[in-house]
């Protein structure tokens, strides 16, 4: 490596603050032709997105926030075809079953029984298999993994098809943020002056109702469903992306790159969309990652008093609800659902940190 | 000053109007009416919507509405319980509301900003893992699933709680709620005074500040506290934003007589006046605390007051 023993001597010079800079012949040679010969030859050049994703993987909790995810997105592709029951068949004779699962049910645990508490005492009862060894209650080849609910549905079928409605939300809020939040804010932020004061006091006023009020009003006008849901989330979801754009669009459009692309004659869409929006692409995503536990509450929520998808149509939300009625004398209904929830929305939660950190090593220093 | 809390105000007065207008629309395009009883004749309901004003042009009606709730005159309920004057019921209803929510506000915002403090200072040992736990937790799971554990385990098992609200042991009552309530709270405010703090704590002045011999107390008190807190005020519209959407569950599961059951009740219902009212409520409280957060933000930041007064036309509602 050619590296001029000048500026050596010159940097030890400053260190020493009183060493007269001599330059002598051999300080320099030539550095060749090869237009590499300026890399540093130990560390290969990496690019912005590499750094990006080496800081990603170096994080432990948003990996596993990762692969939950992925595993949850496997389990909502099959799980609903796995057990052998369909999310609205009903048994009335399989009635609150406590969750039994094969193999697992010699450890004493997942075998079938369960422990009711009524106002006489606790009782541990197994329905599955008569204690009385001459009577059969013929369901002692049954498996039901989660149990089944009041209306003898399985419950780990309808689960993983709750789960596909909250990943199908968690797409809607993505989509959302990225196709109106994001041009909305650039707009708004790149153009300022009348457009961006008329914008912003629109996106003011529709973020001063509370997005509840939108949404309960709007399920009302419509009704209660999926679409009605997504709906909603593109009425209210996209603010909060839509003031993060503006912001890195006002950050941004005074710098000299934008000056000079503005010099060389291109137009605003070229500049909005070719040079502002690569700089700022990572902060938005971090920003859509963290709309989507968003949504997902809001679905949850919206399930919870009473205005989600119909039956037998099943969320985890309206799930959670139904089992809460009798969830002290069978928790194990609302167990799974809830677990799913929880893990479904730390993993995005986890994620959205990990990427949050990767794209802004600052913050994870401090 | 003047001339920036003067244009936060008007754009607040201009947000609520909007509001109204839009609740006023949205319930008049509403399949269905309050009067929906199969018996009732079409005469009848003539009458029916005669005496309600009903029957009268949009533009009127929008307009006697905005007299009346100006005056705090809410109409009367149509079906939850027929002909008594909403406000009488807000009356009742409304601080049962406040206080849950305001018990939820105080403790979540002092144990919050007690472990940022502490995650802050201890910053990567157990005490920081266990708040980041902590605040992801809070923030990733619904208040009900942390009312269920409450009243599964606090309430069910050990009987420590009453299940269900009680009129005659408010307090009690009023436990299980608030600390489902603030788990929300003390995620945020933690999250976001750790980060703050940290901020803080790293910043030249704190270095002189601890080179002077100040005590830690005073140090992290006086000195980096009061700098971390400013921004904290911002967040402060988002929590009142989860609240509120937090009380309507949580009151519906403790069964507690507040504005957030009775909501859901009228939403269920199609009790026009009644959602109308407490949507108007809600939004004004919602607006009420974003001026006041803006105008709280002005006072205590020169900063941002300047720059807004500065270019009015550049400036950004600051939450």
């Amino acid at each position: 490596m050619a590296v001029p023993q000048a500026s050596l001597r010159y940097a030890m010079g400053v260190k020493m603050n009183n060493t007269k800079i001599q330059f002598l012949p051999d300080d320099f040679e030539l550095a060749g032709h090869d237009k590499t010969a300026h890399l540093n030859e130990i560390f290969a050049g990496r690019s912005y997105w590499h750094d990006i994703l080496s800081r990603f993987t170096g994080n432990k909790g948003a990996i596993a926030g990762l692969v939950c995810i992925l595993f949850i997105i496997i389990m909502a592709v099959i799980g609903p075809s796995i057990s052998g029951h369909t999310y609205y068949s009903q048994i009335i004779a399989h009635q609150n079953l406590a969750p039994r699962i094969k193999g697992l049910e010699k450890l004493g645990i997942f075998d079938g029984s369960e422990v009711i508490n009524t106002s006489t005492g606790t009782v541990r009862q197994n329905r599955y298999i008569s204690e009385d060894p001459g009577v059969t209650t013929g369901l002692e080849d049954i498996y039901y993994w989660f149990g089944t609910d009041v209306l003898g549905r399985d419950i780990f079928t309808r689960t993983w098809e709750g789960t596909r409605i909250s990943l199908y939300i968690a797409l809607v809020a993505v989509i959302v943020d990225m196709c109106f939040g994001m041009v909305y804010g650039l707009i708004s932020g790149y153009f300022g002056g009348r457009v961006d004061m008329v914008m912003q006091r629109f996106a003011e006023i529709l973020n001063g109702i509370p997005t509840l009020v939108i949404v309960t009003l709007l399920i009302l006008v419509f009704k209660p469903g999926l679409v009605t849901i997504t709906v909603a989330l593109a009425i209210t979801g996209w603010i909060g992306m839509s003031k993060i754009a503006r912001a890195q669009v006002l950050k941004l459009k005074e710098q000299e790159f934008i000056l000079a692309s503005k010099t060389l004659g291109a137009k605003d869409f070229f500049i909005i969309f070719k040079e502002i929006l690569p700089n700022i692409f990572g902060q938005l995503i971090v920003m859509s990652m963290f709309s989507i536990p968003n949504a997902i509450f809001t679905e949850a929520f919206l399930a919870f008093i009473g205005l989600g998808v119909p039956q037998p149509l099943a969320s985890l939300g309206s799930l959670i609800s139904d089992s809460f009625k009798s969830f002290t004398t069978h928790p194990y209904m609302i167990l799974f659902p809830v677990i799913v929830l929880a893990v479904i929305m730390l993993s995005f939660n986890m994620m959205a940190d990990g990427l949050r950190d990767a794209f802004d090593p600052k913050m994870k220093e401090m | 000053m003047k001339k920036y809390i003067t244009k936060r105000i008007i754009i607040s007065v201009i947000t609520l109007l909007v509001i109204l207008f839009i609740l006023f629309l949205m319930l008049e395009l509403m399949p269905g009416s309050p009067f929906n009883d199969e018996k009732l004749t079409e005469a009848q309901k003539a009458i029916i919507n005669a005496k309600y004003g009903l029957d009268k042009p949009i533009a009127v009606r929008f307009i006697n509405y905005i007299k009346a709730m100006i005056s705090g005159d809410f109409g009367v309920y149509y079906s939850i319980s027929k002909n008594t004057p909403i406000t009488s019921l807000l009356h009742t209803r409304l601080p049962i509301s406040l206080r849950i929510g305001g018990q939820a506000i105080l403790v979540g915002t002092v144990i919050g900003l007690i472990l940022g403090i502490i995650a802050a200072m201890k910053h990567n040992t157990i005490y920081d893992t266990v708040t980041t736990v902590i605040s992801v937790l809070g923030v990733s799971l619904p208040s009900y699933v942390f009312a269920m554990i409450l009243i599964y385990t606090m309430g069910f098992k050990l009987k420590w709680f009453p299940l269900l609200y009680q009129a005659k042991a408010p307090f009690q009552s009023s436990v299980m709620p608030t600390v489902s309530l603030c788990m929300f709270t003390i995620a945020t405010i933690a999250r976001f005074t750790r980060t703050e703090m940290l901020e803080v704590l790293g910043s030249d002045y704190m270095l002189l500040a601890e080179s002077k011999g100040i005590n830690s107390f005073r140090l992290i008190f006086r000195h980096a506290l009061r700098n971390a807190l400013i921004p904290i005020i911002t967040v402060l519209a988002p929590l009142v934003v989860g609240l509120m959407t937090g009380s309507l569950v949580v009151e519906k599961l403790f069964s507690i007589p507040g504005i957030g059951s009775l909501l859901v009740s009228a939403i269920q219902s199609n009790d026009y006046n009644v959602v109308v009212a407490l949507t108007f409520i809600y939004s004004l409280m919602y607006v009420g605390i974003m001026l006041l957060v803006d105008i709280l933000y002005g006072i205590i930041d020169p900063r941002i007051r300047l720059a807004k007064e500065d270019k009015c036309e550049e400036k950004t509602s600051s939450h």
